[in-house]
């Protein structure tokens, strides 16, 4: 993005400087990033590079030690509740009770995000993840892709601006990785913001609007899609990241 | 307000559910209370004089070592299945979460001391007098759940947990063993409630001084 579109960019994620240490560790340094509204982001990287401790430090779960970042225009530091009611967040946890149904499960998240009109966004939810006809059985007898599913119906409850997803795929057989894709490019024909990490260059690649690459707690690099293929891709992130 | 009482029921309700379905918890602390309880009985083989003084100490150590077990379990559970980074993420004010697990672990105590209660009565043939040790379980258990949710949620996160817990836990909450014991020992020495009131209001200003200072810092226990 060139600085004159910049200035004029309403951007839904801002992160400005972010570092975080753990101890002496340096796990982010000095993060540069924005995403627009409706943007799909893919950012890549290998492990250990800084991608989960960047996105739970925009799901407030973790406090940076430096610099500051905005979550719908909303400040990490101090406005952590109002935050975690306007992003949706999908790890490769599922974040589930195993012991409640799928159905239970969003019911008690959608009391939580204070969801109107439960039993039809349950209803809805459920059919666009492809889990209607098991909703009533208890989630531990879901197979993994399943419960990723649900974990992204979940996150959906509450239509949040944000969705940030740490690994989605991860532990998934094809099948389960290719039906997740087709719900995750529902989301950006939607116009969903969406900042997804991961280490595997095929996944995100055709949905995603933008890219950059994560590296040794640095932004290494950033560009439009479109720009590139795959090919040029992978390329990219061998010279940053030394693999791929 | 409202929508901070209906996420503390919702989380309640929720941990009352799984509960219900695997008894992971109810399980664990009830059978270990039970084998604790039948070796303090066969050991002992008290005459009915010395039975009411010990009685009570027996009850509240069995207590409070089954308490810890279920408190562990409680945000331990949550935190290697992931479950607690979904509630942890959800807009809750994180003292709803901790009054919801508090309540959560008190009902869990209160339901192991209704089982074991009338069984230890029985088999050491010793009167119950139910109505004033009504009082006295409560606002014991209470103070215990109180200040054991904080510290069993600050445990969690260390690598010895199981045995950080007791550590942490019981130096803090001696007090309301001692008043307890204490209360439970006039009691089950036939004396009515008005003698125990001291003893009573000792547990009333412990409950309540933990419970707000536990609400309070509870947000802080929980980050990482």
């Amino acid at each position: 993005m060139n600085s004159g579109a910049e200035q004029q960019i309403q951007w839904e994620v801002e992160v400005k400087g972010l570092s975080k240490y753990f101890g002496p560790r340096p796990a982010l340094r000095g993060i540069n990033l924005g995403i627009a509204r409706g943007e799909f982001l893919a950012l890549f990287g290998p492990n250990g590079a800084g991608k989960t401790t960047l996105i739970r430090i925009l799901a407030t779960l973790l406090p940076p030690t430096a610099g500051t970042a905005k979550v719908a225009g909303k400040d990490i530091r101090r406005e952590g509740e109002g935050i975690r009611g306007l992003i949706g967040f999908v790890s490769h946890l599922p974040l589930l009770y195993d012991n409640l149904t799928a159905r239970e499960n969003l019911s008690f998240f959608g009391r939580l995000y204070s969801v109107l009109d439960l039993e039809a966004r349950g209803d809805e939810l459920l059919e666009e993840v492809g889990l209607t006809h098991r909703q009533h059985d208890l989630v531990r007898t879901y197979s993994r892709g399943m419960q990723q599913r649900l974990a992204l119906a979940r996150a959906l409850l509450h239509d949040p601006a944000v969705l940030l997803l740490d690994e989605p795929y991860s532990g998934l057989d094809p099948q389960a990785v290719e039906r997740l894709q087709e719900v995750l490019a529902g989301l950006a024909r939607r116009n969903k913001t969406v900042l997804l990490a991961t280490h595997n260059l095929e996944e995100g690649f055709e949905i995603s609007h933008r890219l950059a690459i994560l590296a040794q707690g640095r932004i290494v690099w950033e560009g439009e899609r479109d720009a590139l293929d795959r090919q040029e891709l992978r390329a990219l992130y061998r010279q940053y990241a030394g693999a791929g | 307000m409202i929508g901070f009482i209906s996420k503390v029921f919702a989380i309640l309700g929720k941990d009352l559910t799984a509960e219900i379905r695997s008894r992971e918890i109810l399980s664990g602390m009830f059978i270990f209370a039970l084998l604790v309880i039948l070796i303090f009985n066969f050991a002992f083989e008290l005459q009915r004089g010395e039975l009411a003084s010990l009685a009570a100490g027996v009850l509240w150590v069995t207590f409070a070592f089954a308490g810890v077990l279920g408190l562990n379990r409680s945000f331990v559970l949550e935190k290697d299945r992931g479950s607690l980074e979904g509630l942890l993420l959800s807009p809750v004010d994180r003292g709803a979460i901790y009054l919801a697990k508090m309540l959560g672990n008190l009902i869990f105590i209160l339901v192991t001391e209704a089982i074991l209660v009338p069984l230890f009565a029985f088999v050491s043939n010793l009167a119950l007098p139910l109505l004033p040790l009504l009082p006295v379980l409560l606002l014991g258990s209470l103070g215990f759940s109180a200040v054991g949710t904080v510290f069993a949620a600050m445990a969690t996160s260390t690598r010895t947990r199981e045995i950080m817990l007791p550590i942490l836990l019981f130096p803090v909450v001696v007090p309301v063993v001692i008043a307890a014991v204490k209360a439970t020992e006039v009691v089950f020495g036939g004396r009515d409630l008005s003698s125990v009131a001291d003893w009573l209001r000792i547990l009333i200003a412990f409950d309540v001084i933990f419970t707000v200072v536990s609400f309070l810092t509870f947000e802080y226990v929980i980050s990482e």
